[in-house]
């Protein structure tokens, strides 16, 4: 049964660096989303753009019809991070006082900061900055649940997880598991579902 | 089951990509070829996956032109075809298109082009809708992602009403975007070929296929052009929405229609602005053109990346001034609008704005400086190489030998994730000086080569990737051994396309569709034409290093190293280490070191970091993909490889 929106469209931001499997996050979530009767247009990039660089997925999910696949300036509803700092650097553009943030706390050290050029920020910084710029922020360490579970790449459907305990969205267990079961096989399953639960319960 | 082909009237998720292949599907194509390139390749790779269940016969081809000669003949034969490619794609088949748009088709032919307006994965941000223009063939851009689909199984209907070659051209905001679809029908019979040519010259159907006599064939494709305009002049692809008398118009198309939708939204513009979504975009409907410009004074013209439409439509209007009146355009032209790079929802508000001369809503200013504050603490995030990625290890070596060397060696470039060396200085040692298109690093190598008699003195080498290799670098490849060329050719073999997502090439065993293909191995090749060549394991840095050296050494002559190692993204690699990397905490002499941070300044591998506490190097084991290649480069010899057990 479709829920209605607490506003349409409910804009969402998934982000982290090149290879964290910010892609399989966002069409998991979408696939969820279609499965329960909305509109969703993703828009994102791949190809040499995800090289090592940040990354960015937008979602649009609407009652009403598909929108544009770029969610304009300062108006990102939820943003999801996989990677601490780059949940900062969405929220320079699309924040705004109503925002919802939920960050992994796993850092991937930019270029910059390994060569010492540039200073990566505190774990407080990074926290104190969440709290002044969103209206509500979570900071997790999904990694270290997907690396108890056997593989780091695993954050990303753990960060579904908790977002959908955070309630956010209208979408819960359920939806994930009968999303998943049409694209992977058995064993996928069964881990994906650990790293979804480990991810709830973080919240 | 595959969505690709799930049954009609379910609703999917489709990427744009993913609904112009269902749309082929739907036409009853039977053949598609293509060469991979951002953001176009899942196209081919869609239609790959279903090619049994489908009867399809899925190629992916040497290079573009190699595609469209292959999708060409599908069509001669009167079967359903289609061909795919990237921006730059179009260039390198346009000599065969330019005869084959003179040729006409028969079976429906639609060549699709996925463009990268902002240059998000690609060296430029050409655009292949000047080529509808100049070939003079029919041109269809879809704004979202169901008319992707239905729009592409129309053009395979219009190829075969005119006869011609169709282009759909899409970009990566719609081909690399998704949205929901709703399936048509996939058709029950798949057609057979038969290829007729004995009628006359000048028999479009039963004569031979080809593009003489030029001017009598010349004038039969402009009639063919102007039977396309009247069908766009009724096409419900095109349609207008908004007010009865606007006080702008706003022409667009594509992936910019969304946009414009948007900032009409966020302007609360929706009473005052119409917008004329076109899908046809070349040759434009005059008809159609005129109802809409005669509905207001001001127009606004939204489009990516250079003003095509905006030309087109003022072209029509200086024709129709008499009936229409004088009109003020806003759009490139006049710099309401970027004339580079993408658009999004907030330019188009941008250029409402101005036009409305309204505000734009903005954050409380309060927000704004606490935004401010946390904007310096973000560090800047380059792209790189990936860890384990045998490119690093290639270009170290390289840059070492050069450096041996003392001449101030240059490198020649070309496409592929190698190309981040001349990008960034962040990877590939600042050793690649030129960059262009695919195979011109060789091409461009060859120039340099011969440029002694005027005092040009440095070492020339060349690289090229294994798919770049058999795509564009053998025509150059062979001139520079004919012309006793001095240049070090290096091939770095990562054993697929692999930036585009490990499509095969020659080179390998398999095709699109897994079938058995005779592999063209480069070392013979290039031995095939007398070059001196050398194989090396990229990883192995000492002996890559000591044949550079040699080469460097040795008289003038054309020399080709065979760099071979798997992409670390490979399937056959992804997630599995060799080698189990550790930095011995005693070892590594951290900033005491005479060798200034070598491993983390220098090498730059994003799983090789810093510890700022401790001031020593440290392995990120999640990042890690245990290539094992920084064991050889500390002069301390603390970091220590052990190998990893295989799951």
């Amino acid at each position: 049964m479709k829920t209605r929106l607490s506003k349409d469209p409910i804009n969402v931001i998934i982000t982290g660096v090149g290879g964290q499997g910010n892609v399989l996050a966002s069409r998991v979530l979408a696939g969820m989303l279609v499965n329960a009767g909305y509109y969703v247009t993703i828009g994102e990039t791949f190809g040499m753009s995800q090289r090592g660089g940040s990354v960015m997925s937008h979602l649009r999910i609407s009652e009403k019809s598909i929108m544009s696949p770029q969610i304009p300036l300062g108006r990102a509803d939820i943003i999801i991070a996989l990677e601490p700092v780059e949940a900062l650097r969405v929220l320079t553009k699309y924040g705004n006082p109503d925002v919802a943030v939920l960050a992994n706390s796993r850092v991937v050290h930019p270029m910059g900061v390994i060569t010492g050029e540039l200073n990566y920020p505190s774990a407080e910084e990074m926290q104190n900055a969440l709290k002044r710029v969103s209206a509500k922020s979570w900071l997790i360490d999904a990694t270290g649940e997907a690396v108890k579970l056997g593989n780091p790449v695993l954050s990303n459907l753990a960060m579904i997880g908790a977002l959908s305990a955070a309630n956010l969205l209208p979408i819960d267990r359920r939806a994930f598991e009968k999303e998943i079961s049409q694209k992977m096989t058995a064993e996928k399953r069964r881990i994906n579902l650990l790293a979804f639960d480990a991810g709830a319960k973080m919240i | 089951m595959n969505k690709l082909i799930s049954p009609a009237n379910t609703e999917v998720l489709f990427m744009g990509n993913e609904a112009i292949a269902r749309g082929a599907l739907e036409a009853g194509v039977n053949v598609a070829a293509g060469y991979p390139g951002t953001p176009s390749s899942e196209i081919i790779e869609s239609l790959a996956a279903v090619a049994k269940e489908r009867n399809l016969y899925v190629e992916w081809s040497t290079n573009e032109k190699v595609s469209l000669e292959v999708a060409a003949a599908a069509s001669f034969a009167g079967l359903r075809t289609m061909c795919v490619m990237k921006q730059n794609g179009v260039n390198v088949a346009s000599d065969f298109l330019l005869h084959l748009t003179a040729s006409g088709t028969r079976g429906g032919m639609v060549l699709v082009t996925c463009e990268d307006p902002g240059a998000l994965s690609s060296v430029n941000e050409g655009e292949s809708r000047y080529f509808a223009r100049m070939m003079e063939i029919p041109l269809l851009e879809p704004s979202n992602f169901q008319e992707a689909k239905d729009l592409t199984k129309w053009a395979f209907e219009l190829s075969e009403e005119i006869r011609n070659v169709v282009v759909i051209r899409s970009v990566t905001r719609m081909s690399h975007a998704s949205g929901n679809v709703i399936c048509g029908k996939l058709p029950v019979k798949s057609r057979r070929a038969k290829f007729e040519y004995d009628g006359s010259i000048m028999d479009p159907d039963r004569g031979p296929v080809i593009s003489t006599p030029v001017v009598a064939k010349h004038y039969l494709q402009q009639e063919k052009l102007k039977k396309a305009a009247a069908f766009f002049e009724k096409s419900p692809f095109n349609s207008y929405s908004g007010p009865k008398k606007p006080e702008l118009l706003l022409i667009t198309s594509s992936a910019c229609f969304l946009y414009s939708q948007e900032a009409i939204d966020m302007l609360n513009l929706q009473k005052r602005v119409g917008i004329l979504k076109l899908a046809c975009t070349w040759p434009l409907p005059p008809k159609l053109l005129k109802k809409y410009l005669s509905l207001t004074k001001k127009i606004l013209i939204v489009e990516e990346v250079l003003p095509f439409l905006e030309e087109n439509v003022k072209t029509l209007a200086v024709g129709m001034l008499k009936e229409l009146g004088v009109k003020t355009f806003y759009g490139k032209m006049d710099g309401t609008l970027p004339t580079a790079g993408e658009l999004n929802p907030d330019h188009v508000a941008g250029a409402l704005s101005k036009i409305f001369k309204v505000k734009v809503p903005s954050l409380p200013p309060g927000y704004l400086r606490e935004i401010k504050k946390i904007v310096p603490m973000i560090p800047m995030r380059e792209q790189t190489f990936c860890p384990g990625c045998p490119h690093r290890a290639s270009y170290w070596s390289i840059h070492n030998a050069i450096k041996l060397d003392g001449r101030e060696g240059i490198v020649c470039g070309d496409i592929g994730c190698y190309v981040l060396a001349a990008l960034y200085p962040s990877c590939g040692f600042n050793t690649v000086k030129t960059l262009h298109s695919m195979g011109s690093g060789i091409g461009v190598a060859n120039g340099f080569a011969k440029l002694g008699q005027f005092g040009f003195d440095k070492p020339v080498m060349a690289v090229c990737g294994d798919s770049t290799f058999y795509h564009a670098a053998i025509p150059a490849l062979i001139k520079a051994q004919h012309n006793r060329s001095d240049i070090i050719f290096i091939a770095m073999d990562n054993s697929g396309t692999a930036m585009t997502g490990f499509q095969p090439h020659p080179g390998l065993t398999v095709g699109a569709t897994g079938e058995d293909f005779v592999p063209i191995d480069i070392a013979k090749v290039c031995e095939s034409i007398g070059a001196r060549v050398a194989i090396s394991d990229p990883f192995d840095l000492d002996k890559t290093t000591k044949i550079l050296t040699d080469y460097l050494e040795t008289p003038p002559s054309l020399k080709v190293l065979v760099l071979k190692q798997k992409c670390a993204l490979s399937p056959e690699k992804k997630g599995k280490k060799q080698f189990l990397m550790k930095v011995d905490e005693d070892l590594c002499r951290g900033d005491n070191c005479g060798c200034d941070r070598l491993c983390t300044r220098i090498f730059r591998c994003p799983a090789l970091i810093w510890d700022r506490t401790n001031k020593k190097a440290v392995i990120d084991d999640v990042m890690c993909a245990g290539c094992g290649v920084c064991y050889s480069i500390c002069p301390q010899n603390a970091i220590t490889r052990t190998e990893a057990k295989q799951k």
